[in-house]
């Protein structure tokens, strides 16, 4: 069965009296354990499927079912739900919450979905020691180099486990060395079982995903899984 | 999301931002100071003036001669141009009267007092040994004025602690004579030192037997009639009583005037009372602009952490969660400040019963609990809406704000 299936999905957006199509008729199929590349120029509708894949926003038209069940008529409470269990987001920026020591922002997802202090301890313990951050787990981001941040945010978006990992150009903010490093992260996680889309100008990242999904002006130019 | 961690949240994102965080709290808490310093100012001034007129007896009647001018054109003052004095047999007549306790007629003029060429003008009061009772007045040495029938007029003499202390100075003045006019007395008693009060000052006062006093004064009127009725309850019936008999004594004219002390103490109540209201009010107001400034500092917040409310939700937060979040760091602002601006505010008022110890400035219950109260109220109301804000913010726009 599929992970992520989209039928007909469309996006638009208002702009002044003109309609912009983020996305027109999108119709792809992604399965459980894919490591997936999206790539295209600026404003080829990229990020809005990345927001649409992590129930972020809504499409006008089309359906998504994600684990066989559509997402797209949820109530946002619903979708809270899945983004919180089943859905890990890295970002370019990497969007900690800048007052949280690092052990603090990789519990946050544990903390909005109630789950208790021991048992939060335990599995942040793990992860700092997992994404070498043991010595770390008291600094605050501003206090992390780039790298570290960034370790900080994947280990965040890994904590509950999820199924599927978005990362929005996980390395735009990296120098090469460190972007490499989180790549290899990122790859490690896909290579136990989590599916992984990325989102990235990056031609050599976007050439060692095993699948590379090419945009533009909202509509998917090339799919290197139907061209072989 | 459990409370403790929303607690916890609410609480690190206050101390996140300390410059917002701390002007919310001063303005929240200088609303709270103002009510209840100001209240406390204007009850203080009530409970003092209630005070006042409590000491000058209790369950008092006064008759005045003459009458006051509420009562309209009355065709019997047309005739008798000038009002029937008041005199002692009236005073004694009303002895008679079944809901009073005590009578003293009190008659007031100014002569001089001297002993041993020592001389000083005082005020004198005559009247009788039911008069101390009446006012309550304490003797710090000696006895009150002999229980004697009031047209006899002993020579003798109570006075205040001042006169005694000018006169005699550390050595014993009872029994000593003094000159009062052109009588010699004799010093039967010494006032407590009291201090000012409203009304006369009992420390500069001699009091003498009334028909002495009329002597002295040659004159047969009276300046006053204090009457102490039986109880709180009997007042207006006594006020009635006194009145229908000095009517019977006056051939059937109403030429006095019989107030009760507690028709001018309920008057000074009321008065104190809607003063202490209107004080009240206008501290509410800054309680009020306190807690729209808590609403602008969430509002603030909101705005200031947009990109944080939309990872928040992109990690799984519901809207309710984020809006428990937001109600919960209002409420921790208001609370703080409200508990800052109480005490504060008793701080206030103690350092105000310090400086006048005779002022019992102590915030009314009712005004720290509303005090409290609308703090808390507002601040909550005011959370209401910054936190919906925050709650229904879309995700990705809200994202891309960071």
């Amino acid at each position: 069965m599929a992970l992520i299936e989209l039928k007909g999905i469309a996006r638009t957006f208002q702009l002044g009296d003109t309609t912009v199509n983020a996305l027109a008729d999108l119709n792809l199929q992604i399965d459980a354990g894919e490591y997936v590349a999206v790539m295209g120029p600026s404003g080829s509708g990229k990020s809005t499927l990345l927001n649409l894949l992590g129930l972020l926003d809504r499409p006008n038209a089309g359906s998504y079912l994600l684990e066989g069940r559509d997402v797209t008529t949820l109530s946002p409470d619903e979708q809270a739900k899945v983004r919180s269990t089943r859905i890990g987001f890295v970002f370019q920026s990497f969007h900690l919450v800048p007052r949280l020591s690092a052990a603090e922002n990789i519990a946050l997802p544990m903390t909005l979905a109630g789950i208790p202090a021991a048992e939060r301890g335990r599995r942040v313990a793990q992860a700092l020691k997992d994404f070498g951050l043991e010595n770390r787990a008291d600094h605050r981001p501003d206090q992390l180099s780039g790298g570290q941040r960034q370790r900080v945010a994947i280990a965040r978006a890994t904590i509950m486990q999820p199924a599927l990992i978005l990362a929005d150009e996980p390395t735009g903010n990296l120098d090469r060395h460190t972007g490499e490093e989180v790549v290899r992260l990122l790859e490690a996680l896909n290579g136990r079982g989590v599916t992984l889309v990325v989102v990235t100008h990056d031609q050599t990242l976007g050439a060692r995903a095993h699948r590379q999904l090419m945009m533009e002006d909202g509509r998917l130019q090339h799919d290197s899984a139907l061209s072989g | 999301m459990r409370l403790p961690d929303i607690l916890r949240f609410a609480r690190d994102a206050a101390t996140g931002y300390p410059m917002r965080t701390s002007l919310s709290v001063l303005a929240m808490s200088i609303g709270v100071a103002a009510v209840v310093i100001l209240t406390a100012l204007g009850d203080g001034a009530r409970r003092y003036v209630v005070g006042q007129f409590s000491s000058l007896g209790t369950n008092l009647v006064i008759v005045l001669p003459g009458r006051s001018g509420t009562g309209g054109f009355n065709p019997a003052n047309a005739i008798t141009s000038t009002p029937r004095d008041l005199t002692i047999d009236d005073a004694a007549a009303l002895l008679r009267a079944p809901g009073v306790r005590r009578v003293a007629p009190l008659a007031v003029g100014t002569s001089e007092i001297s002993v041993a060429g020592r001389l000083r003008e005082v005020m004198v009061a005559g009247t009788t040994a039911s008069y101390f009772p009446i006012r309550n007045f304490e003797l710090g040495q000696g006895s009150a004025l002999p229980e004697e029938d009031w047209g006899r007029g002993s020579s003798v003499a109570v006075i205040g602690n001042k006169i005694r202390e000018e006169l005699f100075g550390s050595a014993p003045a009872i029994g000593q004579l003094v000159r009062v006019g052109d009588r010699r007395l004799r010093v039967v008693g010494v006032l407590k030192p009291v201090g000012q009060g409203l009304g006369m000052n009992t420390d500069e006062l001699v009091i003498v037997p009334v028909s002495l006093a009329q002597a002295l004064f040659n004159s047969n009127t009276l300046f006053r009639i204090l009457i102490e009725s039986k109880s709180r309850e009997a007042i207006p019936e006594s006020r009635d009583q006194v009145m229908e008999i000095l009517k019977q004594g006056h051939r059937g004219e109403e030429d006095v005037t019989v107030i009760t002390q507690d028709a001018v103490l309920a008057t000074f109540d009321k008065l104190l009372g809607a003063l202490t209201l209107a004080v009240a009010g206008i501290a509410a107001i800054s309680l009020a602009v306190a807690g729209i400034l808590v609403m602008n500092v969430m509002l603030v917040a909101v705005t200031q952490r947009t990109g944080e409310i939309g990872l928040l939700k992109a990690l799984g937060a519901t809207s309710n969660t984020i809006r428990l979040a937001f109600l919960a760091e209002a409420a921790m602002l208001s609370s703080l400040g409200a508990l800052l601006g109480y005490l504060l505010g008793e701080a206030g008022a103690f350092a105000l019963r310090q400086a006048f110890p005779v002022f019992p400035a102590y915030p009314p219950d009712w005004a720290v609990i509303a005090g409290l109260g609308t703090a808390l109220g507002t601040g909550l109301l005011f959370g209401v809406m910054p936190a919906r804000r925050a709650a229904q913010m879309d995700p990705v726009q809200a994202l891309m704000k960071h």
